[in-house]
């Protein structure tokens, strides 16, 4: 019985008058029912102001949170039948894992019986049963984080919320957790919103990915519509590693634009100003006979592929190619751009032209 | 240390020790003093020298010193006053600490506007000369029909205590991470709830300080009992003062002694059983989960 979320309107100011300090600006986001919903940006662009908002640990200046059509705000956390996962895990220290699953079902008075079969389930579930008597201190920080999920999944909320789940854990476990969050998420089709300023996480979990900055969604869509058509040069380079390149250029005649000193064979579209052309590293190969040249400046083999930066009159560039690819530091290099993979933006506004 | 046990310790260890034992010296000597005193009897006090053990164990005076030397008029000894002092700090000593925990779970974990300049408000409280409040105090006490009664001590000691329980409990209270406090409202947690189950449990090495500390000043307080105190509920500082003063032809050194050791007790008693706690509980940090 998944519920859906609609994020409507939500301002939220700190301070008064003068001072008054903006962090949330018309922030409006649907969330259908079993949706995995990733809110991703750096610190301080008030993803986690606006999860403690919809869990109601904070209030919204103005705006709606609706769960199932419901409108929250006002409604204290306990009433809005959320469950939330914590950066720092927030176990409670002095009691044992089944009790730290089962807290929840005890305050909301499931009798003892079938509270103890719900936390058998899910520690089966989260392959933590025979970690039930212990205390979390005495937990390695992977099992915090089962036991953390335990706590949540035991509810059988409407919604799920994760605070940066994975950000305290090793990168090996992180990988092992992210697949079972999706696993976990896979199989309770509970609606989900998850924070992370990790790009990696909200390609991998994400139904779909808000990116925010400085409080404001700067682009809202599936992983895919974020990677292929970002909708401005922030969403281009913060979605991708290594980052989208972009060249400062304007159309020279028809079908050629003009970056630094070399023509390249692509046709802008029609547009007033300046243009940024954008090109994934991935995008932008090694051909012998390309009028655009450069120097090769570092080789970084990462196995699968290598990464090589390129010094041009444009500037530096990044691309990536396969692990066969025998390029050394100081060669010259021509590139050449597919243009199926040229992104455009406007040098001004910096927001997407086509 | 990587250096072989030597058979005998170096200078530096032998000076540690010789200043230890110094200072114990100058602290114990003083109880032996006391001790050996009140267990001679008059004639033996004025013969011998004041750190000389008795002759025999007399506990005479310890017997008067409890049920019959005289405080003022009254000749029953200190135990009216000892079970008065008892009736007094048991019930300040609980009260002040558990409002104490309050005060400081509200202003560590659910601040409020203005919550940090009322803790600093309060902290004048610790730093305040309590000669200050003597006179709106009694003012206060007789509005309430609680002078010169325990009640009114009671109420005295755990309004005294409480800047002190409140801050000791706000700072240990300021480890606790907020997200413990957020899980447990999304758990359905309330107010209640989370500091029973919660936060409580986390509490016992600054209860701990809260109760030898609060427990200490209480039992050992003179001003309050002097001032707040009627004939009926006088503390046993105030009885030990009147014994000491009423005036007899003879000074009973003894009694006085055996007194001043039995009015000490219950303290020592205390940091004894729980000092342990007390050392644990100022030093104790973070909460780790």
């Amino acid at each position: 019985m998944a519920s859906s979320l609609d994020i409507a309107g939500i301002n939220k100011r700190f301070g008064k008058g003068d001072k008054s300090v903006e962090v949330l600006r018309r922030v409006d986001i649907q969330v259908a029912p079993g949706e995995f919903l990733i809110l991703v940006g750096p610190s301080g662009c008030g993803k986690s102001t606006l999860l403690g908002i919809i869990a109601g640990l904070a209030e919204p200046t103005e705006g709606e949170i609706r769960i199932g059509g419901q409108n929250v705000v006002g409604m204290p956390p306990r009433d809005r039948d959320i469950a939330m996962v914590f950066q720092s895990y927030a176990l409670y220290p002095t009691m044992s894992v089944a009790d730290n699953i089962g807290f929840a079902l005890e305050m909301r008075k499931m009798p003892k019986a079938e509270r103890e079969k719900r936390v058998a389930e899910v520690a089966a579930m989260l392959q933590i049963g025979h970690l039930l008597d212990r205390r979390p201190s005495q937990l390695s920080g992977g099992q915090r984080q089962r036991v953390a999920m335990g706590r949540a999944l035991a509810r059988q909320p409407k919604l799920f919320l994760f605070d940066e789940p994975l950000s305290n854990l090793d990168a090996k476990l992180r990988v092992e957790m992210r697949a079972e969050i999706k696993r976990l998420h896979q199989a309770s089709g509970t609606t989900s919103v998850y924070v992370t300023h990790d790009q990696v996480e909200a390609m991998t979990l994400g139904s779909r990915i808000a990116v925010m900055k400085g409080g404001v969604v700067q682009q809202l869509g599936t992983p895919s519509e974020i990677y292929n058509r970002p909708a401005n040069t922030y969403v281009a380079t913060f979605i991708g590693s290594p980052t989208m390149n972009l060249l400062r250029g304007g159309a020279q005649g028809a079908g050629e634009f003009g970056i630094g000193g070399a023509a390249l064979a692509l046709a802008a579209p029609p547009h007033a100003a300046e243009l940024l052309l954008g090109v994934r590293p991935e995008h932008l190969v090694l051909q012998d006979d390309a009028p655009w040249r450069g120097q090769v400046s570092v080789v970084e083999p990462t196995g699968p592929d290598t990464y090589v930066v390129v010094d041009t009159a444009a500037g530096n560039v990044t691309l990536r190619t396969d692990a066969q690819a025998r390029v050394r530091p100081g060669e010259r290099v021509g590139l050449a751009v597919s243009p199926a993979h040229a992104h455009w933006f406007d040098a001004r506004t910096q927001e997407r032209v086509a | 240390m990587t250096a072989k046990p030597s058979l005998f310790p170096s200078f530096g260890r032998l000076m540690v020790y010789g200043v230890l034992a110094l200072a114990t010296a100058f602290f114990l000597l003083p109880l032996c003093a006391m001790l050996v005193t009140s267990f001679k009897g008059a004639e033996e006090i004025r013969s011998s020298a004041l750190l000389a053990l008795p002759r025999g164990l007399d506990g005479s005076a310890w017997s008067t010193a409890w049920q019959s030397a005289c405080t003022g008029v009254d000749c029953n000894g200190l135990r009216p006053f000892f079970w008065n002092s008892v009736a007094m700090a048991v019930p300040a000593v609980l009260i002040s600490t558990v409002w104490g925990a309050l005060n400081g779970y509200v202003l560590s974990l659910w601040k409020f506007r203005g919550s940090d300049a009322l803790f600093g408000l309060l902290l004048f409280g610790v730093f305040m000369p309590f000669q200050v409040v003597l006179l709106p105090m009694s003012q206060v006490l007789g509005w309430l029909g609680l002078s010169s009664s325990i009640g009114g001590l009671v109420l005295v000691h755990c309004l005294a205590g409480l800047a002190g329980t409140t801050l000791f409990f706000r700072n240990y209270y300021a480890a606790i991470p907020q997200e413990l406090v957020n899980a447990a409202r999304m758990d359905g947690a309330g107010f209640w709830q989370i500091f029973w189950r919660i936060v409580l449990p986390l509490s016992t090495p600054i209860v701990m300080v809260a109760l030898i500390w609060q427990f200490t000043n209480i039992w050992n307080d003179f001003l309050f009992g002097v001032v707040f105190s009627g004939t009926e509920s006088k503390p046993i500082t105030v009885g030990l003062n009147n014994l000491a003063n009423t005036s007899s032809s003879v000074k009973a050194y003894n009694v006085d002694m055996a007194a001043a050791i039995i009015a000490g007790l219950p303290t020592m008693v205390v940091y004894v059983l729980a000092g342990k706690f007390f050392v644990r509980g100022l030093t104790a940090g973070a909460v780790k989960g």
